[in-house]
């Protein structure tokens, strides 16, 4: 029999947020590259929540966008309402979130997708790595077709034997009830990869035309619009926006939920995964928050091109009646009509501990694995990870060395060392108390950041790493500039004071001490600093931030110097613990199963403790004397 | 502990003189110094490999005389900058100074930690690495078994109340940071305020617990009882002669009380020997008495010496019945010489752990340091029960526990953002555990999903 049989130089399995990513970067990179689907019209698909970015999710799309990803660009075309979240906060917890309308985001992404050299889409389910001794040499479908490859990268989201579950209904399909990918898993453990089963769920879709939305509180979108990607001309984001509505859940709603916890899957073992915590159905919240008597509940828009809404914090797998009635209590739910249920997913995915912070499995010469595969949560953890892998996996082709983001210098570098140090238990969420120098991995700054990366592998073009070049120049004269300036106790300077509240001066000031006072800022004080040059918002932000938080930003810069050291301290891949005699048996056992890269790496393991590490880096600097 | 920031250790052991020398070695180890010390120059003015005189400070208050030597990178044991200083007034000052020290940036020097460095700034030949990698993990062993074996329930308890408010408070600030819409913060920096005043006001108790003195009571309170001529003292000189590592020895206050502070497999005993116990008219003999029986209120383990070659008398009987109801080891002394009470005898009748010695043929001598040891370890004796902040790691990580939270004071009154607070919140978590030997891990991510709401 004859099979078709091509040859590319990387394969892309699953066509999501990561597989997207994954995908563009390797052909952009000048890899040809071929991304597989279960099903054309799924392509960037959102299967849950119908928005990109959130608290610490945006800070993953906008350095994602600086490294030269797609996500931003996509949602800043296609996003219906967008608001800057704790903009009341510090500037480090600033987070961009857009509703998007759904079906333009995918449609977007899947041409932009066909619209690029190297890149090929194809449908298919791809069923069986190919092996070439410990390395991978490229992928089986269904059909028996044959896709030679020097790299592959595995995307497959929540589809490895997906069954969607409400009630005692188990249907084995993927989200959407799209095609459920049922084979891969045991071509996986037949290369001795090692399995977990997680579980998620999503709230039921309801007709908007049955919706009461006078008994809702409005929720708008910002004005003016701030875009994701740093590409985005600011002018042309700003459109007309639909907006959100804010209901509750009350005793009655909870009523409904425990007298029916029974035939919940959840509460009746059927589910195996493991559910993520922070992000629980509503029998979750009920159950274990039973003091609080109301739940909140926004009402968002799917899309311009559709009536259906999707009920966030109501995600449930109860039976439909009991999704009913449960819905029917809530203010302005009361006659609504579900378009599509709510449902928990269960997939498999991998423990990511198998993987090095480029992605690439550490048994598996070749294969990378980005998104919800590797146990994280998330349209945007995924895409990030999908752009590292792409990026990686064209990089080892282009016999370069890998692109690691570290702790110092990205959310994306914490989201990826957590899933490959960590064991981690259930579906990892990005969170902004997770990134321990987050005063300076910003939203603001992510372009300052990250765009030489994105420049040096050969993704972010010239002119857009030229740009961030020449804002980093601007900042740091107008920062010198303004550091050097004296402000004496003029009647001008007093009064605008006084339309501030801030206390008059008494004496000469320095202007960098007014910018620090709480109640003022950079841009207030430029009617009594006639020689600032025009410059952006952007770069005036930066400077304003810089100064105002300068003492907290210096900190945290020397924690990063000292993380720098133990990162830098590399361990040989081909250590044997066992060799290091003092070392205490669990911290052993650990360092043997997860062999970290570096000292920083291996501190961060738990079991190890700061004597192991202390017995390590002796124990290195004998073998690199040996080595000599 | 492996970073490359300042240490400070006192480096030799002290002896009766109360001369002692407090290395310090690191980046900024002249420049701590220079904070405490005031000499003719300046010294990060002086030329390496000169001694300088001079006055230690705490505040503008003398704490001693000092001769400091200063040994610039990379000329040096460590190749550091190490700076030495060379202190004459005794225990209580050297650990003031090391103190100051730390209070000034420096850290305490985990066990084995100048010679770490030495090795790892390629000092040391490569011989001796494996010898260190020992010292290393069974001193920080021992030392982490025994800070926190150390720990009195009472302090250990406090500890983790201080913690789990702190986390607390920052997974509230954190859910509200990661979910806004669900978790609002107006009006809470001025409720965060107070409660941590009220975290500094207790760290304050516990620190000044350290200042005022009660540094003597490290380890286990030991009072060494017996009627007069029972072998009290030459027990005492026995476990003292016996111990290489004798930490410090401070003749009494009074003459007739005599403290040794000696460590037995790395337990400190604070050992306070007794005048005999007897019935007399003596008006000095009898001072010494009463302040024997009035230690035994304070004492954490008793040594009660017997003399096995005599019978028991109405004295001996005397002290038993005082100290029924303490932790007690009878010894039957002089086991060398015809004996006439026997082991079961005064097992029988007092129900107490009962040892034959003699500190002639040093028979028992061995049971007598396991079994201390061993109730140790068991928690049978634990060292005063009572609030002491008894060691300067402790008192360390309690003042830099108390510098973040007063960080955290300062961005309210700066009106900071409180994403702000939590970093000092944090800081001030991971300190506080130090004490406990608890880690962070991933304790604020399973607060924050365990007290609040969050998600879609």
């Amino acid at each position: 029999m004859s099979v078709v049989e091509e040859s590319y130089d990387v394969v892309v399995v699953g066509a999501g947020h990561a597989g997207c990513e994954a995908a563009l970067a390797s052909a952009r990179m000048g890899l040809n590259t071929i991304c597989f689907t279960v099903s054309m019209d799924s392509v960037a698909l959102m299967p849950c929540n119908p928005n990109i970015g959130g608290s610490s999710k945006g800070h993953l799309v906008r350095e994602l966008d600086a490294l030269g990803g797609q996500m931003g660009i996509n949602i800043d075309h296609t996003f219906i309402q967008s608001k800057m979240l704790n903009s009341s906060k510090g500037p480090a917890v600033h987070s961009l979130r857009a509703q998007a309308d759904k079906s333009a985001y995918s449609l977007r992404m899947r041409k932009t997708m066909q619209d690029t050299d190297n890149l090929t889409l194809r449908q298919a389910e791809v069923t069986e790595l190919i092996m070439d001794g410990k390395k991978v040499a490229g992928v089986k479908t269904l059909s028996g077709a044959i896709y030679h490859a020097r790299a592959v990268v595995i995307c497959t989201g929540t589809y490895l034997r997906a069954r969607c579950l409400y009630g005692d209904v188990i249907e084995h399909t993927g989200p959407n009830g799209l095609k459920a990918a049922n084979h891969l898993t045991q071509s996986l453990l037949d290369n001795n990869v090692e399995m977990n089963r997680f579980k998620t769920g999503t709230p039921a879709r309801v007709d908007s035309r049955s919706i009461d939305y006078s008994k809702m509180e409005i929720q708008l979108g910002d004005n003016p619009v701030v875009p994701f990607s740093f590409s985005t001309n600011r002018e042309a984001v700003q459109i007309e926006q639909v907006p959100c509505y804010l209901t509750y859940t009350n005793e009655k709603t909870h009523e409904i939920i425990r007298a029916n916890l029974d035939r919940s899957p959840m509460y009746s073992g059927v589910i195996e995964g493991t559910g993520p915590r922070y992000c629980p159905s509503i029998e979750d919240k009920v159950v274990r928050f039973a003091d609080k008597n109301r739940h909140q509940l926004f009402v968002e828009p799917e899309g311009l091109n559709t009536n259906e809404m999707y009920i966030g914090g109501m995600s449930s797998s109860m039976p439909e009646d009991v999704q009913y009635a449960m819905y029917h209590t809530v203010p302005g739910l009361e006659n609504c009509k579900i378009v599509r249920n709510a449902y928990a997913i269960e997939y498999d995915c991998i423990k990511a501990t198998q993987l090095k912070a480029s992605l690439e499995f550490k048994d598996i010469d070749g294969l990378f694995a980005a998104g919800q595969f590797n146990g994280s949560s998330g349209y945007e953890e995924a895409a990030a990870q999908g752009l590292v892998a792409g990026i990686n996996a064209a990089l080892k082709l282009l016999g370069k060395d890998p692109m690691i983001l570290d702790r110092s210098n990205s959310y994306i570098g914490v989201l990826i060392d957590d899933l490959v140090t960590k064991e981690t238990k259930e579906p990892y969420r990005m969170m902004t108390s997770r990134a321990e120098y987050r005063l300076l991995l910003r939203q603001d700054n992510a372009d300052l950041r990250l765009s030489k990366i994105g420049y040096e592998v050969g993704l972010l073009p010239k002119n857009r790493y030229d740009h961030v070049v020449e804002k980093e120049r601007q900042i740091e004269e107008e920062v010198a500039r303004v550091k050097e300036i004296n402000i004496g106790a003029r009647k001008e300077v007093q009064s605008l004071l006084e339309s501030y509240g801030s206390i008059p001066l008494s004496n000469g000031i320095k202007l960098v001490d007014l910018i620090r006072r709480p109640e003022l800022d950079y841009d207030k004080l430029a009617p009594i600093d006639p020689d600032r040059p025009e410059l952006s918002d952007e770069v005036r932000e930066e400077v304003n931030i810089y100064i105002k938080y300068e003492g907290y930003l210096t900190r945290q810069a020397k924690q990063v110097a000292q993380f720098k050291k133990l990162e830098s301290k590399m361990i040989p891949s081909d250590i044997d613990y066992d060799d290091v005699s003092s070392l205490r048996i669990e911290a052993r056992q650990k360092l043997t199963k997860l062999r970290p890269a570096n000292i920083g790496q291996a501190s961060r393991i738990s079991g190890v403790s700061p004597a192991d590490i202390s017995v390590l880096l002796v124990y290195l600097e004998t073998y690199k004397s040996k080595e000599k | 502990m492996y970073q490359s920031d300042t240490i400070a250790a006192i480096a030799t052991s002290m002896n009766s003189s109360g001369i002692g020398i407090i290395r310090v070695s690191g980046e900024n180890s002249i420049s701590i110094v220079d904070t405490i010390f005031r000499g003719k120059n300046k010294l990060k003015d002086c030329d390496s490999h000169t001694i300088q005189y001079g006055h230690i400070y705490s505040g503008d208050e003398i704490v001693d005389e000092v001769l400091v030597l200063i040994m610039k990178a990379p000329r040096s044991y460590t190749t550091e900058d190490v700076v030495e200083i060379d202190c004459h007034g005794g225990v209580l000052v050297l650990k003031k100074v090391l103190s100051l020290l730390v209070k000034a940036g420096a850290r305490i020097a985990e066990p084995g930690e100048f010679t770490k460095r030495a090795f790892l700034n390629g000092r040391i030949d490569l011989s001796e690495a494996e010898s260190i990698m020992d010292l290393i993990s069974s001193n920080s062993e021992l030392a982490m078994k025994n800070s926190i074996k150390q720990l009195s329930g009472s302090l250990n308890k406090i500890i983790v109340s201080l913690r789990d408010k702190i986390l607390y408070e920052t997974a509230f600030i954190e859910s509200a940071l990661d979910d806004p819409e669900h978790y609002d913060l107006t009006g809470y920096p001025e409720q965060l305020k107070e409660k941590v005043e009220g975290i500094i006001d207790t760290v304050d108790g516990l620190i000044d617990s350290f200042n005022s003195g009660h540094i003597l009571k490290e380890g286990i309170n030991t009072l060494i009882l017996g009627k007069p001529n029972a072998g009290k003292s030459s027990l005492l000189n026995t476990l003292s002669r016996r111990e290489r590592a004798i930490v410090t020895d401070i003749p009494g206050t009074t003459r007739d009380t005599l403290e040794e502070q000696i460590t037995i497999n790395g337990v400190s005993l604070n050992i306070i020997d007794t005048a005999g116990i007897r019935e007399t008219d003596d008006v000095v003999e009898k001072i010494g008495v009463d302040k024997a029986i009035n230690s035994i209120d304070d004492a954490d383990l008793i040594l009660f010496v017997l003399d096995s070659s005599r019978p028991l008398d109405e004295n001996d009987e005397f002290i038993i019945n005082k100290i029924l109801d303490k932790k007690v080891i009878i010894l039957l002394n002089k086991s060398d010489l015809s004996t006439i009470i026997s082991e079961e005898e005064i097992y029988n009748k007092y129900n107490k752990c009962v040892i034959s010695f003699s500190s002639v043929s040093l028979d028992g001598l061995k049971t007598l340091e396991s079994t201390i040891t061993d109730m140790f370890f068991s928690g049978e004796v634990r060292s005063d029960d009572t609030l002491y902040i008894t060691n300067s790691r402790q008192a360390a990580c309690l003042s830099n526990a108390k510098s973040s939270l007063e960080n955290v004071l300062s961005s309210i009154d700066n009106m900071m953002p409180e994403d702000f607070f939590s970093i000092d919140l944090m800081d001030a978590y991971s300190y506080l555990g130090e004490i406990t030997g608890e880690t962070i891990d991933d304790d604020l991510a399973n607060k924050i999903f365990s007290e609040f709401c969050m998600g879609k």
